[in-house]
């Protein structure tokens, strides 16, 4: 017969190692990166991502099917356009983990025990921005993978073509990452209830596009082709496009294509230029939620 | 080396002074920080940890300094703060060893560290549920283990016994106790309540308005003072009336007398009017000051003594 016993050794301090910033960066990260799934949080917080994910996947096992089947090339929905064909799934995925990441711990206070302990601020932003980056790069990279290896598996021809394209769609692909997370984390940062913030950030996608897409559309009847180009500026998935096309090589997939290596220039610098305010913006609001 | 110094610390807000040339040092120890609501208790906090610069003025915690050494001393150091900061959908090990994680505790060590510390604060199996299922005192002691999972020097435990039961309080005061006589961690607790603080602290800092009120040991507060408190079965009053007519200064106060000890003879002619008149004496000790009394002592600006030893709260936000 055996018997254990739990001593209670009494309180033992820590000797042991402490690691150094990158480490706590990239503990950070991967704490977000885990986040923008629901992982390490109930069941129902991994429905919506999963689902979503899901989703994302379907047209292109199926795109890929089809290519098997009848071998017309025209079945394979081309590489870089996808995420734009597939915007409105992206939007939510990115409406309702935005808030995951960026008002979640804002809301329950949780945001000064961060910063009470050696984390820096930018730090802090720069892992919540990156992991929700990262988790709308898988998001839309995977599919786009599925259609290109479903297409090498399926004997599409120029296989060298395919594979420029496909890489051109994976840079596409990370733009659209950075670009559309650091308008969701704005977005949802300063509505602290999840709900609101969904909406929020469904609002702002619905609404620039309904705009833009309205002055396109005048400025098409009107013959004004200019106008519809540079206007595609104004809504996120045309503006990243707009660089693909511009800049990638890419076949466009929008409405309308601001004109020239001009077009793809501007486009690509205010991608930039959203990335870059995104990070100031949560930084002064998350430096801000760690005082109160 | 005093754990925190601070030399003519000032806080000014566009509208209000939160400290006001705070000058303090204490020791190593349980340090009980007391004052009303909005007395500048968490702005000194958050100075402290470097996070808040100070309008004017210096501090160091641990040796080091605020203003330059920031982040040595928030590796050092732990914070529970007065409010809610706990996500509801994490279960309090994810939670906990998260943030071991976040004071650069390698995955190993923090998960370990997290389960020793959540077993030190009590919880147990319900460590693996949500937190937004526990109770206010669960809370607490997840918050409070979230302080010390990284071993801290020193932890800054803002109102730890707010909202909590008279059961659940004591256990906190008991869990302060420990922390500092059998972790060896030195705390600084911030209560409204002197009460409570004078159980477990060694040492007391009084601000009222970010002013420095008064800054001295327990003992130094609670000093034998000159009063007997005599109880008796009964005959309280023909003790009273007895010790009264030989010329002892004895008034009567609950079921207890209470006699001005005029010298070493006070002792015997009470114990022969206890004889003498044959009661069943149960009890006769020299009082002890309390901490609140230094309210009713200092000349309080607002006025009146408070009755209740709560700090007055005319300096709310």
């Amino acid at each position: 017969m055996s018997t254990s016993t739990i001593h209670d050794i009494g309180y033992r301090h820590y000797e042991g190692r402490r690691s150094g910033r990158a480490y706590v960066l990239r503990s950070l990260y991967v704490h977000n990166l885990r986040a923008a799934f629901g992982l390490g949080r109930p069941a129902r917080a991994k429905i919506m991502p999963f689902l979503v994910a899901a989703l994302m996947l379907l047209p292109a096992i199926g795109s890929v099917a089809a290519f098997a089947v009848t071998d017309q090339e025209d079945a394979l929905i081309r590489y870089a356009s996808y995420a734009n064909i597939m915007q409105v799934i992206v939007a939510i995925f990115l409406a309702t983990q935005a808030p995951v990441l960026a008002s979640r711990e804002i809301r329950f206070h949780v945001i000064p025990l961060y910063f009470s302990r050696p984390v820096g601020h930018l730090d802090f932003v720069l892992a919540k921005a990156a992991a929700l980056a990262t988790a709308l790069f898988a998001l839309m990279a995977v599919p786009v993978t599925v259609l290109y290896i479903g297409g090498l598996v399926a004997k599409a021809p120029d296989s060298g073509e395919q594979l420029l394209r496909y890489l051109g769609a994976l840079v596409g692909c990370v733009l659209y990452a950075l670009v559309l997370s650091a308008i969701g984390m704005v977005v949802a940062a300063f509505t602290p209830r999840r709900g609101f913030g969904v909406a929020a950030v469904i609002a702002v996608f619905m609404l620039s596009t309904a705009f833009v897409g309205a002055v396109q559309g005048i400025a098409e009847a009107n013959t004004n082709f200019t106008l519809q180009g540079w206007i595609g500026l104004g809504t996120p998935f045309n503006l990243v496009d707009i660089v693909q096309v511009r800049l990638l090589g890419a076949r466009s997939s929008s409405p309308g294509i601001a004109p020239g290596v001009a077009g793809g220039v501007v486009a690509l610098a205010e991608c930039a230029v959203i990335v870059v305010g995104s990070v100031a913006v949560l930084y002064r609001r998350f430096r801000k939620a760690g005082l109160s | 080396m005093p754990i925190i110094a601070t030399q003519g610390l000032t806080m000014r807000f566009p509208r209000v002074t939160a400290l006001d040339d705070l000058s303090v040092a204490v020791e190593p120890g349980v340090v009980g920080l007391v004052g009303a609501n909005g007395a500048g208790k968490s702005t000194l906090i958050k100075i402290l940890l470097g996070l808040l610069p100070p309008t004017s003025g210096t501090a160091s915690v641990l040796g080091l300094d605020i203003a330059r050494e920031g982040l040595r001393i928030r590796e050092t150091v732990g914070f529970m703060p007065e409010y809610e900061c706990l996500p509801p959908d994490v279960s309090a090990t994810e939670f906990v060893v998260h943030m071991a994680r976040m004071c650069g505790l390698p995955p190993t060590a923090a998960r370990e560290r997290a389960a020793d510390t959540l077993r030190h604060v009590g919880l147990y199996e319900e460590r693996y549920r949500p937190i937004g299922g526990y109770s206010t005192g669960m809370r607490q002691r997840v918050k409070l283990a979230q302080a010390l999972v990284h071993d801290p020097k020193l932890v800054f435990l803002d109102e730890p016994t707010n909202g909590l039961d008279p059961a659940g309080r004591d256990e906190m005061l008991d869990l302060i106790r420990r922390i500092g006589a059998e972790f060896g961690i030195s705390v600084l607790v911030t209560s409204h309540l002197l009460g409570e603080l004078e159980r477990v602290c060694d040492h007391v800092v009084i601000i009222d308005g970010g002013k420095l009120l008064r800054s001295q040991a327990v003992e130094a507060y609670t000093t034998a003072s000159g009063v007997l408190t005599v109880e008796v079965e009964e005959g309280r009053d023909t003790l009273g009336q007895h010790l009264y007519d030989q010329g002892v200064a004895v008034h009567p106060e609950g079921r207890f007398l209470v006699v001005d000890i005029a010298g070493e003879n006070t002792y015997d002619l009470i114990r022969d009017g206890v004889a003498d008149l044959g009661l069943r004496l149960i009890r006769m000790e020299q009082r002890r000051h309390h901490i609140e009394e230094v309210f009713q002592t200092e000349p309080e600006p607002s006025g009146g003594p408070p009755a209740t030893g709560v700090v007055p709260q005319e300096a709310s936000r």
